[in-house]
């Protein structure tokens, strides 16, 4: 390869991006996310068949459509000999097909796709199948590919998703054009769902670390779908950016053997720079609008944390402040922990130590919590009870990688 | 002549390739540039943010109004551009060309005005990619 870019790589870029837009339209056809799944399938061989002698079409997203629907009619006619056809499963836009691709306008490619999204969170789904059908039917991954990602069979991951579409069916699909309330709260629950699918990769260490990584980078490309539709919210411009700036240390967090190096130690060189300086450009804009939000404020942190040429130079003060606001926006006790690792920086471990222990009720099961507050015993002078919570965030240690730390940290007391 | 060379191409499809289709775009990114540097026609060249990075300034009622995105919703997006300095505009077509030409629109704009500027961040930016 010389640097030759070959037209198939062309026309399975247009196909991908056509996707979501292609599949929300034909589920909202057809009512079915299999069919429409398939459908899309059979279009996307056509175009392969067709494209590469007549050239792209105009509007490719419209071709697809098109072909789409006539191949999920066909199919349905195929069926009709042997199963009754329920004609209220189809919307009634087939009549008219000009006229049904000529509504399509941004609005409803948006809805679309929201809705998509919206079905693969359903909660009946388990957290981890919602992901897997997300990256399936929105993102297009082949099975082989998520079965990888999630560290299952092919076999076993193609019955996860079969089951989560089984539910998904049975629940019933939203299809009425959402109220302003009601795609808000759609966009809340996609927004959650993508961060979900972000840290799932993310959070991943060991021998699964490279495997899982293409999770990061597939719900940052959903993410910078969602923001393409939803261009002015800014809490979609803050959780892009978080996930940017997480992502951009991705080359400095993991040591050869797959360890997590803290953030403390990373080599800052090897930081990526060029997300970092577009998550700061979004989250610019974002605070421009005045709408505070979650994704925002952990943006603005973790903003702070990428600003400082080293560790030494973080600005604690700010971090301690935004946590503040994060607190106050969406209490919860792993806000208020994460906010006492940056008060012991600010004001010493006393201080810290004073917020940590009202936590013990609600954390008593989290390792970091004992993980942190070992640490600010250790600081004080009190070891005894410093080795009590690292044992305690031993017994809680899942990983190899996170059993070997700790007993690190334990014999150095 | 001074001419510019901008680059269109659908954001969503570009966001699809792999890393082997990127790296592929990048070398003939890398054969253009020498191509101009070797005539000493080189000038300053820049990649864009995404489109969502973007704001617009459009006119509003009383004051102007700061829209988020792109001026205007196409197909193909503005990604990036060269300032090159050819005899003529065959020259400047054949060196565009040595751009990958099959995933979106290269135009190539002659330059009526150019100041040289005095970007103090220009090589920090130049350092990050």
């Amino acid at each position: 390869m010389t640097g030759r870019l070959c037209r198939e790589d062309r026309f399975a870029a247009v196909l991908g991006s056509a996707r979501p837009r292609v599949v929300g339209a034909l589920t909202r056809y057809f009512r079915d996310l299999d069919r429409a799944e398939d459908a899309f399938q059979t279009a996307s061989l056509r175009a392969l068949g067709s494209w590469p002698e007549r050239g792209l079409p105009d509007d490719p997203v419209a071709w697809l459509i098109l072909a789409g629907r006539n191949a999920g009619i066909d199919a349905i006619r195929r069926n009709r000999r042997t199963v009754p056809l329920d004609t209220d499963q189809i919307s009634d836009g087939l009549d008219s097909e000009e006229a049904a691709l000529e509504r399509i306008e941004l609005d409803d490619y948006r809805d679309d796709i929201l809705r998509l999204l919206f079905i693969c969170c359903h909660p009946a789904i388990p957290q981890s199948d919602q992901m897997a059908l997300a990256l399936k039917v929105v993102a297009g991954l082949s099975v082989r590919e998520i079965a990888r990602a999630f560290l299952v069979t092919r076999k076993a991951m193609e019955q996860r998703i079969t089951r989560a579409k089984r539910k998904v069916a049975d629940a019933g699909i939203p299809f009425a054009t959402p109220s302003l309330a009601e795609r808000a709260e759609r966009l809340g629950t996609v927004s959650g769902h993508l961060y979900l699918m972000f840290n799932e990769g993310y959070a991943s260490a060991g021998e699964g670390a490279h495997i899982r990584a293409p999770l990061c980078e597939e719900a940052i490309r959903l993410i910078r779908l969602l923001l393409r539709l939803f261009p002015a919210q800014s809490e979609i411009m803050g959780l892009l950016a978080l996930c940017l700036f997480q992502h951009s240390r991705a080359r400095a967090r993991l040591d050869p053997d797959g360890n997590i190096i803290l953030l403390d130690e990373q080599d800052r060189g090897l930081w990526n720079r060029t997300l970092i300086d577009e998550g700061r450009v979004l989250l610019e804009k974002a605070l421009r609008k005045h709408r505070p939000g979650p994704y925002q404020v952990q943006a603005a942190i973790a903003a702070v944390h990428c600003a400082a040429p080293c560790a030494a130079d973080t600005d604690w003060a700010e971090i301690d402040r935004l946590y503040g606001a994060l607190e106050s926006l969406q209490p919860s006790p792993v806000v208020t922990l994460n906010r006492a690792v940056a008060r012991a920086k600010v004001a010493g471990p006393e201080a810290a130590l004073a917020l940590v222990d009202g936590l013990g009720d609600a954390l008593q099961g989290y390792l970091y919590y004992h993980g942190v507050r070992g640490a600010l015993l250790a600081e004080i002078g009190d070891l005894k009870a410093a080795r009590e919570a690292i044992t305690c965030a031993l017994g809680l240690a899942a990983t190899a990688a996170e059993r070997q730390h700790l007993e690190a940290r334990l014999a150095a007391l | 002549m001074l001419y510019s060379i901008l680059i269109y191409a659908a954001e969503a499809e570009l966001d699809q390739l792999d890393q082997k289709a990127e790296e592929a775009i990048l070398a003939r990114h890398g054969v253009l540039q020498s191509h101009m540097r070797a005539s000493g026609g080189l000038g300053p060249f820049a990649r864009l943010m995404s489109t969502s990075a973007a704001v617009t300034i459009k006119p509003g009622e009383g004051k102007p109004l700061v829209i988020d995105g792109p001026f205007a919703e196409t197909k193909e997006q503005l990604l990036g551009l060269y300032l090159i300095e050819c005899d003529n505009l065959d020259e400047a077509v054949a060196a565009a060309s040595l751009l990958p030409t099959d995933i979106g629109s290269i135009e190539i704009r002659p330059i009526r005005y150019f100041g040289t500027g005095d970007l103090a961040g220009a090589k920090a930016a130049e350092q990050s990619g």
